[in-house]
């Protein structure tokens, strides 16, 4: 276990949306993550990257507390959104997951309309004031998810009747349709063809600056696109933070230069 | 530096060798056997479900059917003391309507009356009296049930003095073959020819709807539980093990579990519906427990996930996502369950749903019998007319089965969610 240096955490930003403090998870006796430190701010797209098994996936989940479903996992440390500790006893986890949005690594749309997939939040969280509203919700969800023109003449049918990357803006605009303030993404792109994926990508262009977004990716040049910073895990530490760029030009530690080059993944 | 050490030579596969082919062939010998044998199986099952089919409808059909004798009764000139003014049940019962009906036939038929006329022939004639008592001032041809002697001997199946005994009525012209209706509105009786299936259908049915609500909630409740809440332990490990045991117990002992339990200590009411439903319940509710684990086992995790990822309360998972997902499976799995529970006779001999029971149930906590126990008792009969009408009771078994099993497929593609 590397110890953390001034600099990997130098990554202190301003304002934070979301910060780790010194996050352990384990899966009974396991350790899945050793002790990880990030700020993740409102104006940038994060992009977590690293090998299979690294840690960048489930250090994610943690941040909505999707493990809380997985019966032997166990967190420790501290992560707050605006401020609050989302561990804290007096966190509703249902109205923590509405504000800190998740997109999955399999488009995951539910066996039911356009129409219900999207509303299905906002009507569960009691969000729209009546059929009219929850229409204006559908279409401006979609139209930020970039499928409103694909879709518009055919909102009853089944969402799992679209592309592989139809779904998956399908799923983004269902998370958008709750208004979160982050949106977690978890490998969006890994089960889609490149023209699909670059559609992802150029959608996560246009959201960035309205929501905090923090992106797992195991493609490197994805996440030289998408992001403006980049945290690079390895065997569940938190190897290196850093602007994008730097990270990718001028990486300060030799792992991380191993990994960019391709010397392991 | 270790020097490798050279891999043993070998001569390259020679693809086209003998052994090869042989190989080969023998090969696709295993792929043609296989499926002659499953081909064999197949026409054999279908044989026995073909002669099964044949010989109940063969036997079944008959008993659907009925010889009637038109009996010309000119009322006036009978010994049948009535007042059509005032006709009451009591009036009719005062009447000595069997003994009318007697004479009558006597007259009509010959001496031999009484042995070709059902003995509950002057029940049609009451009841044609009942519907319209002005018949009692002029003479009117009324048909009456045979005997269950004529009755077969009509059919081609009765002794040589009924042969007889048709040939002689055929000439009078006063034999004819309708359809037995009473057999479908009547209930269980002592004469052939005057029994129903209703009663036992009524009460099966009746205790079909009291296993269902009982075992349908528990299981669909227990099956989420378990799946969904219940952290493994060994404590639902043992609930797990208990409950496909529970599955495999033979019907019999459930009905002694009956007994004992819902009879001689809850003291409910013997032979009713009530009790061999909820024994029936006991007995079904396993493998619906199974059949709902298995289908909410079935329910993508990334469905779980995705509702709980826009923040859906589990509560709102369940019930808005994995039950309307899991339900053409859970409804499968209940459906096979009521089917076995409709048939099982055994449990229920146990508490007392075998009693001679001659009116249909009101409701479920009357006295009743159910259709396989109606099988069961008609096939112990000694009189022959009853060999029909075990077979037709059988075709009416298999219909409200068939009519079960087709409203799961319905209801099964109803709610499939297609993918």
């Amino acid at each position: 276990m590397t110890p953390m240096t001034e600099e990997q955490i130098n990554l202190t930003i301003d304002n934070p949306k979301m910060s780790a403090r010194d996050v352990k998870v384990f899966y009974g006796e396991k350790q899945a993550i050793k002790g990880v430190s990030i700020d993740v701010g409102m104006d940038h797209v994060t992009a977590f990257i690293g090998p299979s098994g690294c840690g960048k996936s489930t250090f994610l989940r943690t941040l909505n507390r999707m493990n809380d479903t997985v019966a032997s996992a166990r967190v420790e440390g501290e992560i707050t959104l605006d401020g609050e500790n989302i561990y804290a006893p007096s966190m509703d986890v249902v109205q923590l997951r509405a504000r800190v949005g998740m997109v999955f690594q399999k488009p995951n749309p539910f066996p039911k309309s356009i129409y219900e997939n999207i509303a299905y939040g906002p009507r569960i969280h009691g969000l729209a004031a009546g059929k009219a509203d929850m229409d204006v919700i559908v279409e401006k969800s979609l139209r930020r998810a970039g499928l409103w023109e694909e879709v518009k003449d055919r909102l009853h049918d089944s969402g799992t009747a679209l592309s592989g990357g139809q779904q998956q803006r399908l799923c983004i605009g269902r998370a958008i349709a709750v208004e979160p303030e982050v949106i977690l993404m978890d490998e969006p792109c890994s089960a889609l063809d490149p023209i699909a994926t670059a559609k992802i990508e150029e959608l996560i262009h246009e959201l960035r600056g309205r929501y905090a977004i923090v992106i797992v990716t195991h493609n490197m040049q994805q996440a030289a696109r998408v992001s403006q910073r980049t945290a690079f895990f390895h065997l569940g530490d938190l190897v290196e933070y850093g602007v994008t760029s730097d990270i990718f030009t001028n990486p300060r530690q030799e792992r991380t230069k191993d990994y960019i080059t391709g010397r392991y993944g | 530096m270790s020097v490798t050490p050279t891999p043993p030579q070998r001569l390259p596969t020679d693809w086209k060798s003998d052994a090869m082919r042989k190989r080969i062939a023998g090969r696709y010998a295993a792929e043609r056997r296989f499926k002659y044998a499953g081909l064999f199986a197949v026409l054999l099952s279908a044989s026995f479900l073909a002669f099964l089919l044949v010989t109940m409808m063969g036997n079944g059909l008959r008993g659907f059917t009925r010889t009637e004798i038109a009996l010309k009764i000119d009322f006036p000139a009978s010994p049948l003391l009535l007042d059509p003014a005032a006709i009451t049940d009591e009036s009719l019962n005062q009447a000595n309507l069997p003994m009318v009906t007697d004479t009558v036939a006597k007259k009509l038929l010959g001496a031999d009356a009484d042995t070709l006329l059902s003995p509950t022939a002057w029940v049609s004639i009451r009841d044609a009296i009942k519907a319209d008592p002005k018949i009692l001032s002029r003479t009117e041809t009324i048909s009456v049930p045979a005997s269950t002697g004529l009755d077969l001997a009509a059919k081609g199946q009765g002794s040589p003095e009924m042969e007889a005994a048709v040939a002689r009525l055929k000439q009078q012209d006063v034999l004819s073959t309708g359809f037995n209706t009473s057999f479908l509105t009547a209930s269980d009786g002592t004469d052939p020819t005057q029994v129903g299936i209703w009663g036992a259908f009524k009460g099966s049915l009746l205790t079909m709807i009291v296993t269902l609500v009982l075992s349908f909630p528990i299981g669909v409740a227990t099956a989420l539980y378990l799946e969904e809440y219940a952290r493994k332990s060994w404590w639902t490990d043992i609930i797990e093990v208990s409950i496909n045991n529970l599955a495999a117990v033979p019907s019999i002992i459930f009905g002694l579990l009956g007994l004992s339990i819902f009879l001689n200590l809850a003291h409910l009411p013997r032979s009713a519906a009530l009790v061999g439903g909820m024994t029936l319940a006991l007995m079904t509710m396993p493998v619906i427990v199974i059949a709902g684990r298995n289908a909410i086992k079935s329910v993508p995790p990334s469905i779980r996930d995705a509702a709980l990822g826009i923040g859906a309360s589990p509560v709102q998972v369940v019930f808005q996502h994995v039950l309307p997902l899991a339900l053409p499976g859970i409804l499968t799995g209940t459906i096979i369950g009521m089917a076995r529970a409709l048939g099982e006779t055994a449990p229920l001999l146990m508490i007392g749903m075998r009693a001679f029971i001659a009116t249909p149930p009101g409701g479920i906590t009357d006295p009743a019998t159910v259709l396989p126990v109606q099988i069961f008792l008609w096939s112990d009969e000694v009189s022959k007319g009853f060999v029909e009408k075990t077979s037709a009771a059988i075709i009416v078994l298999l219909a409200f089965l068939l009519a079960m099993n087709g409203l799961a497929i319905y209801l099964r593609n109803k709610f499939e969610t297609r993918w």
